[in-house]
């Protein structure tokens, strides 16, 4: 345990001098939880209209029985946008991980890294938990605290409960740790396969499309993100994550790193 | 410390190292001489298991390359040829992270240890980043002493560095050999490696020569002696190469340079024949050739 912690700590101490890992890791949780509030704020004073013939069927679907027309447009169009939480568990460690390796690569320093008694999973353990550890935190803090906002601004408990179903506690809990260990393993793989950190970041970027897709979905009305689609998600991740988890050690060859990389 | 047998690794079609057998004792200083590309750094690699062998067998301190790689690891310290020290973080961090990976014992005091032998204490709060290329140099050596190894891979230790940093290396590589450590100091750095080593291998691939650098000197080229006269004539190198014990005898001005394999018992009698031809000996040596003369040589011949 105390080389993964040495590990982490290095990490850390490496990857937050760097004024951009550090803006991306505080600013852009703020920014969604700021963006979500604000729509909750505007979207409180939103009349009730004529709203039967152009909402689709997922608005309907959002609302739980007894609410008015005006209570279900809110949850309606900031449901869209809590997906946004979702992306923070994947962005953020693409920005720590993907420089991991080949950031060791260029400066030189993995070959006195590799030739010291740590395993490989010990190496990778501290890299995966060092990437996934703020992108973890970072959402949940995010989340909590626009769901003390959202209890500020609104003030219809009815609205809130609706809002913070066992759904969105489940995706920020659960699948917010999966994704962050799925974009943290695919970014190391990329890392120890690419010799340009430019190149790892833009790689590991690939990562985020998949929710982007369902995110946009979502608002064209395409996908409906229900309890039980989180929990099929969910599964899936982890799926995913064993298959990432396996393929990044397997890929992870010391010898192939050193002798390739010139 | 060290023993090879064959030991041979290959990349694809590319032979890096080939049927290398050698053995380094403990305490001594090994040189391992050879020109860029020529698989020093690869041996290197192999021997502190960060690569594996294509064939052959090698023991570090007693534990065997490819079966007992964490006890090398624990065991051996490994100066890279480029320092790759983490920039962003204070020289004293540095050191700490390679202490918690070597599970040293007293990380705080090991590291203060080093620090100070090596003049760093006091710039032990700045960013590695911020030292000159000698003083990284000596905080990576630091790093790879600070478990205490008994065997030391030193690959290229003073490439790169200016004459005044290369001499500061250089002393202090000299001190460890004192502590009994046994160094295996890979270099092209010809003036370095005779200064240092007890035993030099001149290495190609394969291994070209293996020795002391004073009978690395009399393989290649003979010993020849110099004896400088006031006046040299045909008539005295004659007589000279006459003797029974000179494989040659040249006269350059008024020096007559003779090879004999064994000078020291030799020399008296012919400075005595040449006395007794009137000869005024004004003074003998040794015709001393450089280790590069040495490498260069068998390196052609390779």
């Amino acid at each position: 345990m105390t080389k993964i912690k040495t590990i982490i700590l290095k990490e850390w101490a490496e990857v937050f001098k760097n004024r951009f890992v550090l803006f991306t890791v505080i600013f852009m949780p703020l920014f969604f939880t700021v963006l979500a509030l604000v729509l909750l704020f505007l979207t409180r004073a939103a009349g009730t209209g004529d709203i039967s013939s152009p909402t689709p069927d997922a608005f309907f679907r959002a609302c739980p029985e007894g609410l008015t027309a005006e209570e279900c447009l809110q949850i309606y169009f900031v449901s869209q946008f809590m997906l946004l939480f979702l992306l923070t568990p994947l962005i953020i460690p693409v920005n720590i991980a993907a420089y991991s390796i080949v950031g060791e690569k260029t400066t030189r320093s993995l070959e006195p890294l590799l030739a010291t008694p740590i395993t490989t999973l010990e190496l990778l353990a501290g890299k995966n938990l060092a990437a996934a550890i703020p992108a973890v935190l970072a959402t949940w803090a995010s989340f909590l605290l626009y769901a003390l906002g959202a209890n500020l601004l609104l003030d219809n408990p009815r609205v809130v409960a609706a809002l913070f179903d066992p759904k969105w506690w489940l995706a920020i809990a659960v699948v917010g740790p999966l994704l962050s260990i799925l974009s943290v393993n695919f970014s190391l793989m990329v890392s120890s396969r690419v010799n340009d950190p430019r190149v790892a970041e833009q790689l590991s970027a690939v990562v985020i499309l998949p929710l982007l897709l369902l995110f946009f979905g979502q608002l064209a009305g395409w996908i409906f993100l229900s309890p039980r689609l989180v929990v099929i998600l969910a599964l899936i991740l982890v799926v995913l994550d064993a298959l990432m988890v396996f393929l990044a050690t397997r890929l992870f060859q010391r010898e192939t790193i050193l002798t390739r990389w010139r | 410390m060290i023993q090879t047998e064959n030991l041979t690794r290959k990349f694809g079609e590319l032979v890096a190292v080939e049927d290398l057998s050698l053995q380094v004792g403990a305490g001594e200083v090994f040189g391992f001489l050879g020109p860029n590309g020529a698989g020093k750094t690869t041996t290197v690699r192999m021997l502190t298991c960060l690569i594996a062998p294509t064939s052959g067998t090698a023991i570090v301190n007693g534990y065997r390359v490819g079966k007992e790689d964490k006890h090398i690891r624990r065991t051996v310290g490994l100066l890279t040829e480029s320092p790759g020290l983490y920039d962003g973080l204070s020289v004293e961090h540095n050191l700490r992270i390679y202490a918690n990976l070597y599970e040293v014992r007293d990380p705080a005091k090991q590291v203060e240890k080093y620090l100070r032998m090596l003049d760093l204490w006091d710039r032990r709060h700045d960013p590695a980043a911020t030292l000159s290329k000698g003083m990284k140099q000596k905080l990576a050596i630091a790093r790879a002493l600070l478990h205490e190894p008994r065997v030391l891979f030193l690959d290229e230790p003073t490439a790169s560095l200016d004459p005044e940093a290369a001499h500061m290396v250089r002393e202090f590589i000299a001190g460890l050999r004192k502590e009994g450590r046994t160094i295996f100091l890979c270099t092209h750095n010809l003036d370095e490696a005779d200064r240092l080593c007890d035993r030099i291998a001149v290495f190609k691939t394969r291994l070209l020569a293996l020795d002391t650098p004073a009978n690395l000197r009399s393989r290649v080229f003979g010993r020849k002696v110099v004896f400088h006269l006031r006046q040299a004539d045909g008539a005295m190198a004659e007589a000279v190469r006459k003797m029974p014990f000179v494989k040659d005898v040249q006269v350059i001005d008024h020096k007559l340079l003779v090879a004999l394999d064994d000078p020291e018992r030799h020399n008296p009698e012919i400075i005595r024949l040449l006395v007794g031809l009137g000869a005024d000996v004004q003074f003998v040596g040794e015709l001393r050739r450089s280790l590069e003369d040495v490498y260069l040589q068998l390196v052609k011949n390779a």
